[in-house]
């Protein structure tokens, strides 16, 4: 903070000033208070107030987060669809094995990737930055990618077994299409386990997308924490992960109380408690 | 086993050969900087061509499977073993010591996981070890939850009453005669675990918290080769190829496994 020659005296009375000549619980205490009230400190670096730094971030992150949702969402419960419905056939194969490369490829590689193809060689889409919808693009589809994987398992493993339950079957026996049993009776109850993968996903998003933000450049909270990592910022990581986790925690909390609006059985249980 | 799973069993059986004999192959030097040789694209000299600094990718690649694959090994064998413990001791005494276990589990489990890693990458020096523990230190809660699980559905069946009624003091029950019933679902899980931690790993180098340069690891490879990306692609396409490939083969491994030993759907 003072550089490598600061004189002794200038030392001590920084330390004074943030409390570190008292003793570890002292200090603890005094930053829990400073967090209650909102004062998460300055950045050592640019001596700017960091939760006003996050506040200014967090749009972008929740932006982000929100596109990579709307692609992999949808692409993802269609694909668990069809891999449900063609159990055993050519297409269940290929999009198994789709799913699973999408998992085991690392973020950071396919960003790359996509950058060097889309950007660099077809020149279509700004490879990074941040600012309108056309930066919002590339750094969306990289993180909807592992999302729609997992999505598209879960669906697929939901689906397949809320088919053998017997409401299907009688679906079935009254004659309804298949196409009708499968959005109507099947799909509804069988995105219960869905959404809460959901949750979890677009929870750790809004904690921010490291790597992609990094990546990227996008000026959001993940980029946001790596950069405070980089420069042993502590009061900007510290900062981060609270709020992060904090983001994460809210949304956690939010996909529990939709799985009772969804799933009546819970909420019976819950009375007979 | 599926022909299939036989196919990956023996691309990560390679895999793990390579990387343990990759000192003894005839492979130039991983850190051996070749000034005369930098940048040259993939041919039959240097398979997956030179980095900036002429060091020859294929053997770094080689030399940074022995990281990732120990790490991953590891630090599922660390998550595997606290994870069980925690899970055997909360599944079998129940009551106030199951609802503490839990609640501390329901706690790092509220952080995202990678953050978490990162958490303690930062507090501890980076370097191999760091990286192990901070892959384990939120992963051993799954295996904590599904050795639970596994305890409370066996806890109550005939078998382990009549271990009781013949005797058998509760240390031997537990690890005699329950913990066995959770050997195959902890398998399973460490197989499934394995595919998420190599990822993780390279995640970690590429942001600089896991192995430090210029050891040869996939994440630190394509972070260093990242700025010559315009002028070789190639040193950043391998590296990735391969956390890719290891990855692949361990989840679909995995997925094999699960389904052979029917253990339901398991959360990752």
């Amino acid at each position: 903070m003072v550089g490598q020659r600061a004189d002794p005296e200038t030392i001590e009375s920084i330390r004074k000033e943030i409390g570190a000549d008292k003793g570890f619980a002292a200090q603890y205490v005094g930053y829990l208070k400073l967090i209650v009230q909102g004062n998460f400190g300055k950045s050592y670096y640019t001596n700017r107030d960091v939760l006003e730094d996050i506040a200014s971030k967090l749009p972008n992150t929740a932006g982000l987060a929100l596109a990579a949702m709307c692609i992999a969402i949808p692409c993802g419960i269609a694909a668990g669809m069809i891999m449900a419905y063609r159990r055993g056939g050519f297409a269940e194969k290929v999009l198994g094995m789709l799913s699973i490369g999408g998992l085991s490829a690392p973020v950071f590689w396919v960003g790359l990737m996509i950058m060097i193809v889309f950007s660099l060689e077809l020149k279509l889409l700004p490879p990074s930055g941040s600012g309108g919808p056309r930066f919002l693009i590339l750094p969306a589809i990289v993180l909807a990618i592992p999302v729609s994987c997992s999505l598209a398992r879960v669906t697929a493993a939901s689906v397949q077994e809320t088919m053998r339950a017997l409401y299907a079957r009688t679906a079935t026996a009254k004659g309804l299409s298949r196409l009708k049993i499968a959005i109507v009776h099947v799909l509804r109850n069988a995105l219960i386990p869905v959404v809460t993968v959901i949750g979890l996903d677009f929870g750790s998003y809004l904690s921010g997308a490291v790597v992609t933000e990094t990546i990227f450049g996008w000026d959001g909270i993940g980029r946001f924490t790596m950069q405070g990592i980089i420069t042993r910022d502590y009061p900007v990581i510290m900062g981060c992960i609270i709020v992060s986790t904090f983001a994460f925690v809210i949304v956690n909390t939010l996909t529990d109380l939709l799985y009772h609006y969804l799933d009546p059985r819970m909420r019976i249980d819950d009375e007979n408690r | 086993m599926t022909k299939t799973g036989k196919v990956y069993l023996a691309i990560i059986l390679f895999l793990f050969a390579l990387s343990i004999a990759a000192p003894l192959l005839p492979l130039p030097d991983p850190d051996r900087i070749d000034l005369d040789s930098l940048q040259l694209a993939p041919d039959a000299r240097h398979l997956f061509g030179t980095d900036h600094k002429g060091r020859d990718l294929f053997s770094r690649s080689i030399h940074g499977a022995r990281i990732s694959i120990s790490v991953a090994i590891v630090a599922a064998l660390i998550s595997a073993c606290i994870g069980s413990l925690v899970g055997l001791a909360a599944g079998f005494c129940g009551g106030k010591i199951d609802a503490a276990l839990m609640a501390v589990v329901d706690f790092i489990l509220s952080f995202p996981s990678l953050l978490l890693a990162i958490a303690v990458s930062v507090v501890m020096n980076p370097g191999i070890h760091t990286a192990m523990i901070a892959l384990s230190a939120s992963s051993w809660t799954s295996f904590a939850r599904l050795v639970r699980g596994q305890v409370l559905a066996v806890r109550g069946l005939p078998f382990v009453d009549a271990a009781r009624a013949i005797g058998c003091s509760s240390s031997r029950v537990l690890f005699v005669h329950i913990a066995p019933q959770c050997l195959t679902v902890g398998l399973v899980m460490i197989g499934m675990k394995l595919g998420g931690f190599v990822i993780a790993e390279a995640t970690l180098s590429f942001l600089g918290l896991g192995v430090q340069p210029p050891a040869a690891s996939w994440g630190a490879m394509i972070s260093a080769n990242r700025a010559y990306i315009l002028t070789a692609p190639w040193s950043v396409f391998f590296p990735g190829i391969m956390i890719a490939l290891t990855a692949f083969c361990f989840n679909l491994f995995a997925e094999q496994l699960r389904t052979r030993y029917d253990v339901g759907r398991i959360s990752t």
